[in-house]
């Protein structure tokens, strides 16, 4: 089109100017990279700012911060500081590897700490094991994974859901179980296996019911409804909650309304800690239980170490401490022990210390690295506080080992992960004697 | 087709950046200078193949008026199309080493492989059903729409109403897709790792191609007899229907079209993210989409490409620099984009031109 | 006071098999002194039937968490103002070292059945009826002499029936009643009918069998009953679920029915509504305590000045640059809605804030068969209001007046003197006041977060679409016919599924009447 000639010329340099900036901005980043590591040590924090997520991470993202500048007051690390680099996955699962790839490759982040659902895990894992390089994943999970370059601080399956089951078996005597979850695979494998450990103790298929929910499942009428029913059979009756996030403040307040009380139902839950009780109203729901490995409300000295810490850091002095936190705080001080040791920072190194490593928790005790590279903790199983605390009314008499591959799913039963020489697998099958990741370590 | 310089400039553009990238990092040494670290290559990817999906929005947006706000879900179903294949492909591999069923399935405890997996482990079929179930659903939906005379904000409306009904539909772990994980872990395509750098270059260098030609097709149809009476349809649809031409054809021709344009993208996105999941059918998503286009400059081809390309560039630089602030500026672009720069950036250099 | 209270000693003493035992009291404080639930429930136990005249108090303080333990197992109770005092003698004491004795569910079930028995006497009525509901919960038969003896002299009729149903479930649950006591107890709780009756008479086992047979009788009927009032429950449900997407929707209704404004920032007005109704509160709790009860009700006009003001801002300073170009509007105000989350994330934290429901909205009434719950109670009615007021405002006000006439022809409006920009910000400030109380009712049942408003957008602009847009009916029966629908959709097909369908019956719908359940005629459509 001849008519337009002279607008060419602005336009394509126009274009040409946009594609110099991309590059130079490329550039400058790669620029910024290379300054930083001559005098620092960098740690990735990987948590959404934005988003649905924003909502349980930003916390983790500050206590980060914490323990990073607690540790360079300290001294920092083999004589160098520490550097966080923060950034916003927003929620989005892709981003989330785009941005790990860019903590890794062009950061040169030493070690990443971060992520919170279980998708975003799964979205980084391969950036992870194909740059080779660590992270820290500090939340309850659903197990049945086993990678060299993460290390799970948070819970297995075994570690929260089936002590709290037995508890309340023990001591309300319960007989009719309601599953209750947000439809995604925590939820979905946790009651997998809960059922088969109710059926192994005898429970009756019909006296377990399964519900799933939507993500922000807002409007609990039927739901809570039928729960009643449900516990209207002459058994007594305890619904295991894993319905995540934003969905449990309506779902509580809707149990509160309809007269549920923990005396009568009482509701197990593994993914509502003291951070998501800040937000409701807890009076109704006092007695209502949940099961953890730490609770802000535990009574010893290290624990009023942090919480005073993490009070003067927010410096807003009613901030909760939760589960999550806690194992950020484990995962932390086990690389830092690791990476003294090691001497570097280089990650099959380190990865190579972290197994052994024991550093104390916060729950009163020592919780360990193993070497399927998930931790030792206490379970605690508390009940809720008109004050918005949890306090323990139940903890495990030692510490619990992860099971990371679940004895009660057909497939994996056989499956053991260990990351120790000789062996070095994530998946390895005692009965054909195969290490079955496609993995080599 | 004769090309002017805008057209050779937006070819020349996004076809050669992204070879010299992929040259570059292929040919140079990790430590030279001209080295184009990887991470760079797989951005690049990602956001060609978000250009494709503006290109597919300003299709129907800018030419033909309909304002879509379900778009991504054409390319999230090209995706998972492309998502099955690279399961299948995992084969052993597996965590739990199942030869047929993908790691999630077992992992529900099922035993046999649903009936609409089937035939996903060819390549070929997974690259028709890309085509073809974006394609089919298009045209189901805009045959009922615009057979009705749905317009404006109730076709925007209900677009939306469809991709947050695949949502949810896709989070349910009943489907068969995955659940709220979807797919991931993907180990090759084509018998090539698609951790690679090589296979990597490769993906870029084929976005980059199948992006010029999309484009090209684009261009063709907008500047064909047909494109103008689309244009003559988006500017009043019942003057053209008077003059004898039946709107709902030429709408759900153009419609069906951008939604495989969309659905190719969508393919080619997945194996260079490394995951798809029901959240790429949010509706924030499509709207997003419809953003890039008006920054890009609505009624241009080569700005729909431009404006994918700046603001997830502007969204990669701003969420790494400014983790806490990067909202406040992408909200802003959006405004200072609508109040001052009506024809987006586009409309900075000259004239509207298709 | 003090003489009602000796009159309840009085009769509690009276009411007791045993008088107080010197013995027993020991035991029972020695008891709830140890450590371990066990032992604390069994100190309860033991308490409750000693007779001791501080028994109530003592059981009412650990409900309360305000009975502590000294080093040497000495009990006091934290009073009101802060002293101590001896457990035992009432008198104030100044211990040192005390530590809270803690309960857990089954300690607090043993609670409740305690204080339901001792409490029993109590003069108010209202007390009496709630304690007799406790011992009905705890069927304790060892509490069937102290309901007989109260049952005799009771005047209530609310009370006296609860009396009946606890006397019946403890007869049923004494392993001494006679055949014909235990069937005339079923009869009882038969009448009964509700939940819990049901979920007693089933736990039962081992009756004679003229009595199991009653109990069956009993319990299928109690669920024919049930089965008939699920179809009322459900359309409750579905009537609630309606009235908040109304809420959430009556706003838009104005800014995008009426104006034409695609207002994507809308649930960030409802956000910054509930977040208004946690700043209230927040600063009534400091303030004016007196008055926290009443902190909804101040947070509803104080939503509406927030919002709309907010409202007002946004119409004056972007979207009267973009009339004319609907479609435009919708991308800044997206961009805007990015910003205001944001804001408020910074703001307030990222966390979920703690909006308290008072007293008068908790809780749950029963209706025959059904289960009304008052926040929802509430947010219907207050959804009718809001509706009502809307209305109101848009027919006989003369801002309403003049709000139609610029919608109807601007040109013309404008001629008549009317000053059309200003009557387009506070439309527009008008439908952003209307989300800001919705955001008042949505604090009640939902999260209050940043992501409050985005939860709700897409439903909104659906039962807007849906009912017709530019018409007020159109998106009440939208509004109440998705809800109900969902409902009763949802225990058939799950919540999801039934989301799913909705969605897809709504996209269907919109195939056959393009423009919605009440649509616009007039020429105006086309443009």
């Amino acid at each position: 089109m001849a008519f337009n000639l002279p607008t060419i010329s602005r336009r394509g340099l126009a274009r040409l100017g946009a594609a110099a900036a991309t590059v130079a901005a490329v550039g400058a980043v790669k620029e910024a990279a290379a300054q930083g590591a001559a005098g620092t040590i960098k740690v990735g924090i990987l948590h959404s700012l934005s988003g649905t997520m924003a909502i349980s991470e930003t916390t983790l993202k500050d206590v980060m911060t914490m323990l990073i500048e607690q540790q360079n007051a300290k001294g920092g690390l083999l004589g160098k500081k520490l550097e966080a680099v923060v950034v916003d996955p927003a929620s989005n699962w892709p981003l989330f590897a785009e941005k790990a790839r860019q903590l890794i490759s062009v950061d040169k982040c030493a070690a990443t700490f971060g992520c919170w659902t279980s998708v975003s895990r799964k979205s980084v894992l391969p950036v992870f094991e194909e740059l080779n390089s660590i992270l820290f994943y500090p939340v309850q999970y659903e197990g049945q994974e086993c990678s060299r370059n993460v290390f799970y601080t948070g819970a297995a399956p075994n570690q929260q859901a089936i002590p709290a089951v037995d508890y309340l078996m023990k001591e309300n005597k319960v007989q009719r179980w309601v599953l209750a979850g947000t439809d995604y695979v925590y939820p979905r494998t946790t009651n997998q296996i809960l059922e088969a450990y109710l059926i192994a103790k005898g429970v009756a298929k019909e006296d377990i019911m399964i519900n799933y929910t939507p993500f922000g499942h807002s409007d609990w009428q039927n739901i809570v409804a039928s729960i009643k029913k449900f516990g209207s059979a002459g058994k007594k009756t305890a619904v295991v909650s894993t319905i995540n996030g934003d969905a449990n403040v309506p779902f509580y307040k809707e149990l509160g309304n309809q007269g549920i009380k923990a005396t009568d139902i009482p509701v197990v839950a593994f993914s509502v800690g003291e951070e998501e009780l800040a937000g409701i109203d807890t009076k109704p729901l006092v007695g209502h239980l949940a099961a953890w490995n730490y609770f802000m409300s535990v009574d010893n000295a290290d624990n009023k170490k942090f919480i005073d810490a993490w009070h003067k850091f927010t410096g807003k002095p009613k901030r909760t401490t939760n589960d999550p936190m806690e194992a950020h705080y484990i995962g932390f001080n086990m690389w830092v022990k690791a990476v003294e040791a090691a001497g570097t920072t280089a990650s099959d190194a380190v990865i190579d210390e972290m197994i052994g490593v024991s550093v104390p928790n916060l729950s009163g005790g020592y919780s360990a690295m193993m070497p399927n590279h998930h931790i030792t903790k206490p379970v605690l199983i508390g009940e809720i506080q008109a004050d918005g605390q949890i306090n323990a009314v139940s903890t495990t008499p030692g510490l619990v080992v992860a099971q990371e591959w679940s004895p009660y799913v057909a497939d994996t039963k056989d499956l053991i992960g260990d990351w120790r020489a000789p062996l070095k697998c994530g998946a390895f099958n005692v009965k054909t004697g195969q290490c079955s990741t496609g993995k080599k370590a | 087709m004769k090309l002017d310089r805008t057209a050779w400039l937006t070819l020349g553009l996004t076809f050669g950046v992204p070879l010299c990238l992929a040259l570059l990092n292929q040919s140079t040494a990790l430590s030279s200078a001209l080295h184009v670290p990887t991470y760079v290559i797989a951005l690049a990817g990602k956001y060609l193949c978000f250009a494709m999906l503006a290109l597919a929005v300003d299709l129907v947006w800018g030419f033909a008026g309909i304002l879509s706000l379900g778009h991504a879900a054409f390319f999230a179903l090209g995706g998972y199309a492309m998502g099955m294949y690279l399961m299948r492909q995992i084969g052993t591999r597996g965590v739990y080493g199942n030869p047929m069923l993908p790691d999630f399935m077992v992992f529900l405890g099922w035993k046999e492989l649903p009936w609409y997996w089937h035939g996903f482990e060819w390549f070929g079929f997974a690259c028709f059903m890309v085509v073809l179930v974006p394609g089919i659903l298009a045209l189901v939906f805009g045959y009922l729409a615009f057979r009705s005379r749905v317009t404006g904000v109730y076709l925007s409306i209900i677009t939306q109403a469809l991709t947050y009904a695949l949502l949810l539909a896709f989070f349910r772990n009943d489907m068969g897709f995955g659940g709220n994980n979807g797919m991931t872990d993907f180990k090759d395509i084509l018998g090539f790792s698609v951790q690679a750098d090589s296979t990597r270059s490769a993906l870029l260098v084929i976005s980059a191609m199948f992006l010029c030609g999309q484009y090209l097709v684009a261009r063709y149809v907008v500047r064909s007899r047909f494109g103008k009476v689309l244009i003559a349809v988006r500017d009043t649809e019942s003057r053209t229907r008077f003059l004898g031409y039946r709107p709902e054809s030429y709408k759900l021709v153009v419609w069906v079209l951008s939604a495989i344009m969309a659905g190719i993208g969508g393919a080619l996105y997945v194996p260079q993210v490394g995951i798809i999941n029901p959240s790429e059918f949010a509706p924030a998503n499509s709207i997003e989409a419809v953003i890039w286009v008006a920054v890009g400059g609505r009624g241009t081809l080569s700005g729909a490409i431009l404006g994918a390309v700046i603001v997830n560039f502007g969204k990669t630089w701003f969420t790494g620099v400014l983790p806490e602030y990067w909202l406040y500026a992408l909200g802003a672009l959006f405004i200072f984009v609508t109040l001052c720069l009506p024809k987006g950036v586009m409309g900075l250099f000259g004239r509207r031109t298709a | 006071m003090c003489r009602l209270f000796a009159a309840f000693l009085f009769a509690l003493l009276a009411a007791l098999p045993v008088g107080a035992r010197a013995d027993q009291v020991t035991e029972a404080v020695a008891a709830l002194a140890s450590p371990g639930f066990d032992s604390v429930r069994a100190g309860v136990e033991q308490l409750s039937y000693s007779g001791h005249p501080r028994a109530a108090a003592i059981i009412g303080a650990l409900q309360a968490g305000k009975l502590f333990v000294r080093t040497d197992k000495a009990l006091f109770v934290k009073q009101d103002d802060g002293e101590f005092a001896d457990a035992l003698s009432g008198e104030v004491a100044q211990p040192g070292g005390l530590k809270q004795v803690r309960v857990n569910n089954s300690v607090r079930g043993a609670i409740d059945a305690a204080l339901g028995v001792l409490r029993l006497f109590a003069p108010d009525a209202a007390a009496r009826r709630e304690a007799a509901e406790a011992v009905f919960k705890s069927h304790d038969p060892a509490a069937l002499p102290a309901l007989e003896k109260v049952l005799a002299t009771e005047t209530n009729a609310g009370a006296k029936l609860k009396m009946e149903q606890a006397r019946a479930a403890a007869v049923l649950a004494s392993p001494d009643s006679a055949e014909a006591d235990r069937v005339a107890a079923v009869a009882v709780l038969r009448l009964r009918g509700d939940i819990e009756a049901r979920g007693f008479l089933a736990s039962l086992s081992g009756q004679p069998q003229s009595v199991t047979e009653a109990i069956v009788t009993a319990i299928t009927g109690i669920d024919r009953m049930a089965q008939a009032w699920s179809v009322a429950q459900s359309v409750y449900y579905g009537l609630s679920l309606g009235s908040v997407l109304l809420l959430a929707a009556a706003g838009l209704a104005i800014t995008f029915g009426v104006m034409g404004v695609i207002n994507m920032a809308h649930g960030e007005m409802v956000m910054i509504g509930a977040y208004t109704t946690f700043v209230v509160q927040q600063f009534m709790r400091a303030n004016t305590p007196g008055l926290y009860g009443a902190s909804l009700l101040v947070a509803i006009p104080m939503a509406f000045l927030v919002s709309g003001a907010v409202g007002v801002a946004i119409e004056r300073l972007l979207i009267r640059w973009l009339y004319g170009r609907p479609l435009e509007t919708l991308l800044a105000t997206w961009g805007l809605s990015l910003g205001l989350q944001q804001a408020v994330r910074s703001i307030f934290g990222a966390n979920n804030k703690d909006v308290d429901t008072p007293g008068w909205m908790s809780g749950a009434t029963e209706l025959g068969g059904l289960t009304l719950t008052w926040n929802r109670m509430y947010i219907i009615l207050f959804s009718i209001a809001v509706l009502a007021s809307l209305m109101g405002a848009l027919r006989y006000t003369s801002l309403g007046l003049r709000m139609r006439a610029v919608t109807q022809n601007r040109r013309m409006a404008a001629a008549m003197g009317i000053r059309t920009p200003w009557i387009d910000a506070l439309t527009f400030g008008l439908g952003s006041g209307v989300a800001g109380m919705a955001g008042v009712a949505l604090s009640q049942i939902d999260n209050v977060s940043p992501n409050l408003g985005q939860s709700y957008i897409i439903d909104s602009f659906m039962v807007v679409v849906f009912g017709g847009v530019g018409n007020l009916w159109g998106t009440t029966l939208g509004a109440l016919t998705l809800g109900i629908v969902n409902k009763f959709l949802e225990p058939v097909a799950g919540a999801v599924m039934a989301k799913i369908v909705v969605l897809v019956l709504l996209i269907l719908f919109i195939q056959r009447r393009p423009r919605g359940m009440f649509p616009l005629k007039g020429r105006a459509v086309e443009s």
